[in-house]
């Protein structure tokens, strides 16, 4: 079977599982475009009736509340009942816009014992663009199947044999197992292995079998964990083979020293690595886990009354800057009306008093975000790397005082990375900026071109971004890899070019040991303010930054 | 699963619920906030919290959970006048809940079908007594937390909109857990709570493995589970029940008092509320393991979640404010 169907395979059974028992598996993120082959997934589900929602619904819509009008009809109490007052299946779509709060309150009816089933579509182009970690933790499926789908593909339903996955029984050693290798693979949250053992359970009782079997911990560890694994545990037998993910290769003379007391831990570990997203190696941190790059961080977010995502409308005044929400003022006045028609019994009309005019409010999100590109190269390394770390951490704590967003590439060797996209959290910021490494080219090109890709997407989310660069300036890395100086110099001109045509402001930070007329020249055609700071330590470097920034 | 999972049943932890059982034995404590990562059993133990806590003495039709007819509030229209005894109130401040459902506002049914004025009460009269538990408090609506900061610092609710003007006693005990990733909580509001703690998930494999056992046999095989976790949460409550009776007893030599002084000089805490909670937790620790007087252990052992959050916020230090109370406690007490 190839990877494609197999993939689609899996999909098949995480959706015969979740028609079998919803109430119990509690929902699956599918994360693909809108498509047929998405449409064929939503189809396969038809039998759960889920009701639609969508990231931007009201409190009233979810949990229910008046019916003002149906109750001012019948002159008695009507409610409208909301999405969740009974059991349901509910279809979140474009989770990936999907903001904390809907997702505390999503995730909060899924910890209920009501039986809740939420699929979250998520539609994220960019591993950072996911759908809220909240939900994705407590949903046991991640479903994006690669390739187009096959032919014949279809969602076998399960049997009339069925018994329910409470009734099957789990060896002790089957749950410590799930619990040891949640822990090989890097997974925090305990809440991981409790859902395997869910879908262990569930696959059994599909089948009708009475206890789980050792293939029923495979699949379900296997659909659970690769999307969740935040490392790849280590072979011991082969120290130089970089790249596990090989299901092949089935070593059966030797365990790591972490699965040595697993029963047949070897074999699940297998089973969850060949399965683990290609990039897991790549990024460590795959789309969808828990520890997702995605953090939004606190998104610091600007209630106003112009523009924006629109908030539940306040009490208020009209002072002519902010706008009056007309139908959340006629339900405010609409209770009154009997009794100020008793103290006003000649008035004609409405009778609407200040105290009812309710406001418009908006969420806007327009704050600055900090983009650090730090040459993180062997020329830098050695003299500045650990000053520039210092000046970063500096500028973070002003940052975190204005309630700015920081972000953090690095740019070495033959490539850029974005350590960290914007975000204000501290926690996060401190743990990557600790850990990035040193040495090898200064691929300057690409950590440009990195900085302008990261605030092209800020400023599509409505943040204003500034790029600040600080490195040495001896760009030695073109942007296709090649180690050709000149072809270094040219990309990195272009790049910077880019930068001033997208109208992004900048700040060129030079760290070498001598001012470079190379850098002041590459900051003018960046359009970027140019800061020479040989020797600089932290202190002087913050200094610098904010003097610069506060024109 | 109607009930909660048990307290008793949850594994390590020993921070978090140490700190629930400290606020249980003095409520005047101020309340607990919980920070921690995903799946860390944040909210499961507060839920939990609500079965250890001993019933109260009320009115029974009260709003307001009053324990006496005179203490009713004028607004209210009794019904039964009969004193019951009732499960102390943990009430769940959605974070979706809107002003009116937090303060409580015109009873819209009254005003729609008799056009009667009357006054409906909201979420902070049910947890008058009691408890008012936030979850992901730190997503909660600048307007409301402001209300709440307002209200749990003078004990009482004013409501004065919409040709309402009602006051009642609303003196409960904040509990709030969230997740640091998504937002930081403001000073102000860290301030109200008595102590925090941090959690983590477990590191030890044992341990997760009893975590994951445990909630599978809650999950499958309830009553049996239950009725052995029941009967000790019930020994808790009433190790809670007799601390409370001692909590008034407990001495407090002066030596403490300064130990509890000096500690928060060298962490450079703001304001004076630090010393007090430091103080009260210690004597409630005290009290729970049936000591007469308070050491220099309970200080120890209350130090970290009384003080971590109200120390000045450095966004340099690596370790985090816990290290840092933990390093300066065996600075200052040796």
């Amino acid at each position: 079977m190839s990877e494609a169907e197999s993939s689609w395979a899996r999909a098949a059974t995480c959706l015969r599982m979740l028609l079998f028992a919803p109430d119990y598996l509690a929902g699956a993120v599918i994360r693909m475009r809108a498509a047929p082959d998405r449409d064929a997934i939503t189809d396969a589900l038809h039998p759960l009736a889920a009701r639609k929602l969508h990231t931007t619904i009201s409190d009233e819509q979810l949990f229910g509340g008046i019916d003002l009008s149906a109750t001012l009809g019948a002159n008695q109490l009507i409610e409208k009942k909301g999405i969740f007052l009974a059991r349901c299946t509910a279809l979140l779509s474009m989770a990936e816009r999907c903001g904390p709060e809907l997702a505390a309150k999503l995730a909060h009816q899924l910890d209920g014992d009501r039986g809740h089933c939420l699929i979250a579509l998520d539609e994220g182009a960019d591993p950072e663009e996911a759908a809220p970690p909240a939900l994705s933790d407590r949903l046991p499926f991640h479903i994006a199947p690669d390739g187009r789908r096959p032919v014949d593909w279809r969602v076998v339903p399960a049997g009339t044999h069925a018994r329910h996955p409470q009734d099957v029984t789990v060896a002790p050693d089957d749950a410590m197992a799930l619990a040891v290798l949640a822990t090989t693979f890097g997974i925090d949250s305990l809440r991981a292995p409790l859902l395997a053992l869910r879908v262990a359970r569930t696959l059994a009782a599909i089948d009708d079998r009475e206890a789980v079997s050792q293939t029923d911990l495979e699949t379900a560890a296997g659909l659970v964990y690769p999307h969740r694994a935040t490392r790849v545990p280590e072979e011991a037998d082969s120290p130089e083979q970089s790249t596990p993910p090989d299901s092949s290769s089935h070593d059966d003379m030797s365990e790591g020293s972490q699965t040595k007391d697993i029963p047949h831990g070897d074999m699940l570990v297998d089973a969850v690595r060949a399965l683990l997203p290609d990039d897991v190696l790549a990024r460590l941190v795959p789309a969808g886990t828990t520890r997702a790059l995605g953090g939004k961080g606190a998104g610091q977010k600007r209630k106003g009354n112009r523009r924006g995502r629109p908030l539940p409308s306040r009490p208020g005044r009209l002072d002519g800057r902010n706008r009056i929400d007309l139908v959340a003022t006629l339900r405010a006045a609409a209770p009154w009306q009997p009794i100020r028609r008793r103290v006003q019994p000649k008035a004609s009309g409405l009778l609407i008093r200040p105290s009812d005019i309710r406001v418009k409010r908006y969420e806007d999100r327009s704050d600055r975000v900090l983009i650090f590109a730090v040459d993180a190269s062997g020329s830098a390394a050695v003299a500045r790397l650990n000053e520039a770390k210092g000046a970063v951490e500096l500028l973070l704590a002003q940052a975190y005082a204005a309630r700015d967003h920081v972000a953090l590439i690095s740019f070495r060797g033959i490539g850029a990375e974005l350590l960290l996209p914007p975000t204000r959290s501290l926690v996060q910021t401190k743990r990557r900026l600790a850990n990035l490494p040193g040495g090898g080219g200064t691929p300057l090109a690409m950590g440009l071109q990195e900085a302008s890709v990261l605030a092209l997407q800020s400023r599509s989310k409505g943040l204003t971004p500034t790029i600040v660069a600080l490195t040495d300036g001896r760009a030695n890395i073109a942007l296709d890899g090649s180690a050709n100086r000149a072809q270094a110099t040219d990309d990195a001109e272009r790049m910077a070019q880019l930068l001033r045509l997208q109208g992004f402001q900048a700040l060129l930070i030079d760290t070498g040991a001598r001012p470079q007329a190379a850098l002041s020249d590459l900051s003018r055609h960046a359009g970027a303010q140019y800061l020479a700071l040989p020797r600089a330590n932290a202190h002087a470097l913050t200094g610098a930054v904010s003097a610069a920034l506060e024109v | 699963m109607t009930q909660p999972f048990p307290f008793s049943a949850i594994v390590g932890q020993a921070d978090m619920k140490q700190a629930m059982i400290l606020t249980a034995v003095d409520p005047g404590i101020g309340g607990v906030l919980v920070f921690g990562d995903r799946g860390t059993g944040k909210s499961t133990a507060v839920r939990a919290l609500a079965a250890l806590l001993p019933p109260i003495r009320m009115v029974e039709s009260c709003p307001v959970n009053a324990p006496k007819t005179a203490d009713c509030p004028d607004w209210a229209e009794l019904g039964s006048k009969k004193i019951v005894t009732r499960p102390t109130p943990v009430i769940d401040l959605p974070l979706g809940a809107t002003e009116d459902r937090v303060v409580g506002a015109l009873d819209i049914e009254r005003a729609l079908t008799r056009g009667e004025k009357a006054f409906e009460p909201g979420l902070l009269a049910r947890a008058n007594r009691g408890y008012l538990y936030i979850d992901e408090v730190n997503l909660l609506e600048d307007h409301i937390v402001d209300l709440l900061l307002d209200v749990a610092q003078s004990g009482e609710n004013v409501v004065e909109r919409e040709g309402l003007s009602i006051r009642h006693p609303a003196r409960f005990v904040l509990v709030g857990s969230g997740n640091p990733e998504e937002g930081e909580l403001r000073p102000q509001l860290l301030d109200r709570f008595g102590l925090s703690v941090d959690v983590r998930s477990p590191n030890d494999v044992a341990e997760r493995v009893e975590v994951i056992k445990r909630r599978d046999a809650f999950e499958s095989d309830h009553t049996a589970f239950m009725s052995h976790y029941t009967a000790e949460d019930a020994k808790v409550r009433d190790a809670i029940l007799k601390a409370r009776k001692r909590l008034a007893k407990i001495a407090t030599p002066d030596a403490i008092l300064e130990d509890c002084a000096t500690l928060c000089i060298a962490l450079g805490s703001d304001g004076l509320r630090g010393e007090l909670t430091l103080l009260r937790g210690a004597r409630a620790l005290a009290a729970y393991h049936g000591k007469r007087k308070v050491h220099r252990d309970h200080l120890r052992a209350v130090a970290p979640s009384a003080l971590s959050h109200r120390l000045r916020r450095d966004p340099l230090d690596e370790a985090g404010s816990t290290t840092r109370v933990v390093r300066v406690v065996e600075e200052v007490l040796g």
